[in-house]
C-alpha cells in the first residue's frame, strides 16, 4: 500500500506538509495524490474513533451482529440482495462470509426495540432471506485495531542514556 | 566514617549532568525527547510468551550460557540475517543486555595498561567500564567527520598498547552508521594490528538507508570480533534485560567464567520471551522500523529548518544537532528549553566532554508529541536568535 495511505489510515490528521517531510516527497505531489485518492473513492472519509465505553451518551445506541442466510438469485449471486440489505441506514457494516451463513451485518439502533423491529419487520420478511440470527453486543473491547481502554501512559523514565 | 570506597571507584568522575537529569525527573508535564529506549511496548506475542512461561512454571535457573533453544534461535537469526554462524555450544553467551556483554568482554581481556579505542561521542558506559576493568580508554574525536570514524583518524590513535576497540553502529547518540565499504576499510587497519573489535550492534535492525553489515560477516573479521547484540531496541524489550555475545570460543569461555560467578544466568522469563521474539516478531520489528524512519525524516527536516544543523543519521532513533547558532552551549540550551518550553533533551556533554555544541534528541516518541516538541523548540530558537 502507498505510504501516504498507510500514514493517513493511522492518523488522518497528519497534514500533507508533514507527510511530504516524512516521505521525502513534494508537498504538491502529496496533495495531488490525496485528492486523487479521494476522487477515486480510495479514501472515502475521515473520522474520529470514539470510545463509547467512556462517553456515556444519553440514548446510547445498541449494536447487534446479525447472521443472515440467503437464497442466491440466478445470475446475480448475492450482490443484488446484499445491496438491498445494506442500503438500510440501520446497517453500519455488511460482509459476505464463508461458513454456515452468508451475510454478516452490524446493525445499530437507538435501543434494543429499534433493532428488533428492524430485524422482524424489515430484514426477516425480505424475499431471499432464509433466516437470521441476532447477537446483541454487550461490550466492545477493540475496534479496527484500536483497543478501547484508557490511553496507556508513558511508563518510561523521562530521561535516560 | 572510614572511607570504604575503592580508589578506582572514587576516582571515577560523576556524570556532569546528573543535576540536569534530576531537574527533568522532578518536573511534571514535560515532553521528553531524552529517552534512550523505544516508545513502543514489547509486542504482545512476546509479552504473552513471558506470561505463559510463568504459568507453566518456568521459574528456575538456566544454563550459565543461557537456554539452549535461545542460543539456537540466535544462531539461526544471525545466519539468516547477516550470513554469520556461531556454535550455540561454545560461541554464544546470553547476557543481561549488551551492558553486561561490554563489561564481561573488557574484564575478560584487559591487563593493566592495555588501551581500548572508543570513537566519540559514545554511549556513556564504555569509558568507565574500561577503567573499571583496569584498562585505559583512548577517546577518538570524530567531530570533523560528521561523527564518523575514518580510517585516517583510526590509524592516528593506534599504538602497541592498543588491545581493542568498541565500535557501536548505528550509534548512540549520533545515529551514525557505516556502509559495508566503510567497514571494510576500518577492518583492514584493525585486523592488520590484531586489534579485537568489540562491536555493539544493538541498533542493527534500525538501519534506514542501507542494509546493516554485521562486522564479523566481513571476510576474515570473525576471529577478531566480539559481536554484541540484544533484544532491547529491535524488539522494544529494554526492561527485560536480554542481550548476547558471540565470538571466538576462548573469549566466550573467559567471559562465561566471570558471568557464572557474578550473574549466574539471565532471568528465565526474559529468555523465554526473547525466544518468542526471534521466532515470530519480524513483522512487528519491521513495522516499528518504518515508523521510526518516517519520524527521522520529519525530525531532521524540522531541525535543519529551525536552524539547528543536523546531519542525517542512518540508524537508531537519535539525532545529534548542533545548537551553536543560538549562542548557547548544549547544557544551557537544554536547561533553558526545559524551563521555558518544558521540552527535555540530553546535552551533548553527557556523551563526551568536547560535545558542548550539541544536544541529543530521541525520536522514540509518538508523532503528536514529537510535532509539539519541535514546535516549541522552534519558538524557543526564534526567541533566542541573536
Amino acid at each position: 500500500m502507498d505510504e501516504i495511505l498507510e500514514i493517513l489510515e493511522k492518523d488522518a490528521r497528519v497534514t500533507p506538509e508533514e507527510i511530504a517531510r516524512m516521505t521525502r516527497k513534494k508537498v504538491s505531489d502529496v496533495k495531488k495524490k490525496i485528492k486523487q485518492y479521494e476522487k477515486d473513492g480510495v479514501i472515502l472519509k475521515y473520522k474520529a474513533v470514539i470510545n463509547r465505553e467512556i462517553v456515556k451518551v444519553r440514548n446510547e445506541e445498541v449494536r447487534a451482529l446479525i447472521e443472515v442466510n440467503l437464497v442466491p438469485q440466478k445470475d446475480l449471486g448475492f450482490d443484488k440482495i446484499a445491496e438491498r440489505i445494506y442500503a438500510f441506514p440501520e446497517v453500519s457494516s455488511c460482509f459476505l462470509v464463508s461458513g454456515t451463513y452468508d451475510l454478516l451485518l452490524i446493525v445499530k439502533g437507538r435501543d434494543i426495540h429499534t433493532v428488533s423491529r428492524f430485524v422482524s419487520e424489515k430484514l426477516s420478511p425480505m424475499e431471499n432471506v432464509r433466516g437470521v440470527v441476532t447477537h446483541f453486543m454487550l461490550k466492545k473491547y477493540k475496534e479496527d485495531g484500536v483497543m478501547l481502554k484508557q490511553k496507556e501512559e508513558d511508563r518510561r523514565i523521562a530521561i535516560s542514556y | 566514617m572510614k572511607n570504604y570506597i575503592s580508589k578506582t571507584v572514587d576516582a571515577m568522575k560523576p556524570s556532569g549532568i546528573r543535576a540536569f537529569f534530576d531537574l527533568v525527573l522532578g518536573m511534571k508535564d514535560v515532553i521528553s525527547l531524552g529517552v534512550g529506549e523505544p516508545d513502543f511496548v514489547t509486542p504482545w506475542e512476546i509479552r504473552e510468551a513471558g506470561i505463559t512461561s510463568l504459568e507453566q512454571g518456568f521459574t528456575s535457573y538456566t544454563s550459565n550460557k543461557g537456554l539452549l533453544k535461545l542460543r539456537l534461535a540466535i544462531n539461526h537469526y544471525l545466519k539468516n540475517t547477516f550470513g554469520i554462524t556461531y556454535s550455540p555450544d561454545d560461541q554464544i553467551l546470553v547476557t543481561v543486555g549488551v551492558s553486561e556483554g561490554v563489561d564481561l568482554a573488557l574484564r575478560a581481556i584487559m591487563n593493566p595498561g592495555d588501551k581500548i579505542l572508543i570513537p566519540m561521542p559514545s554511549y556513556v558506559s564504555y569509558g568507565p567500564m574500561t577503567e573499571l576493568a583496569g584498562g585505559i580508554p583512548v577517546y577518538i574525536d570524530t567531530r570533523k567527520d560528521n561523527f564518523k570514524l575514518t580510517p585516517a583518524n583510526l590509524k592516528r590513535h593506534i599504538d602497541h598498547k592498543t588491545k581493542g576497540i568498541i565500535l557501536n553502529y548505528p550509534a548512540n547518540p549520533t545515529g551514525v552508521s557505516y556502509t559495508k565499504k566503510e567497514l571494510e576499510q576500518l577492518k583492514k587497519i584493525l585486523i592488520g594490528h590484531k586489534i579485537l573489535c568489540i562491536t555493539d550492534e544493538i541498533y542493527c535492525d534500525l538501519t534506514y538507508d542501507f542494509k546493516h553489515t554485521a562486522f564479523p560477516s566481513l571476510p576474515g573479521a570473525k576471529e577478531y570480533t566480539l559481536y554484541l547484540n540484544g533484544f532491547s531496541k529491535s524488539f522494544a524489550m529494554t526492561g527485560w534485560r536480554v542481550g548476547y555475545a558471540c565470538g571466538p570460543k576462548e573469549i566466550i569461555a573467559a567471559m562465561t567464567k566471570i558471568h557464572q560467578y557474578t550473574i549466574m544466568c539471565v532471568p528465565i522469563t526474559s529468555q523465554m520471551a526473547a525466544c518468542e521474539g526471534l521466532h515470530s516478531s519480524h513483522q512487528s520489528v519491521e513495522d516499528m522500523k518504518r515508523e521510526y524512519k518516517r519520524r527521522r525524516e520529519f525530525v531532521i527536516g524540522q531541525l535543519n529548518k529551525i536552524g539547528l544543523k543536523c546531519h542525517m543519521p542512518q540508524g537508531a532513533f537519535y539525532a545529534f544537532p548542533s545548537v551553536k547558532k543560538t549562542g548557547m552551549n548544549g547544557l544551557t540550551f537544554a536547561q533553558k528549553l526545559l524551563s521555558e518550553q518544558k521540552v527535555a533533551v540530553v546535552p551533548g556533554t553527557a556523551f563526551g566532554d568536547e560535545y558542548t555544541d550539541n544536544i541529543r534528541i530521541s525520536y522514540a516518541t509518538g508523532f503528536e508529541k514529537l510535532k509539539e516538541a519541535l514546535r516549541r523548540m522552534e519558538e524557543f530558537v526564534n526567541k533566542h536568535k541573536n
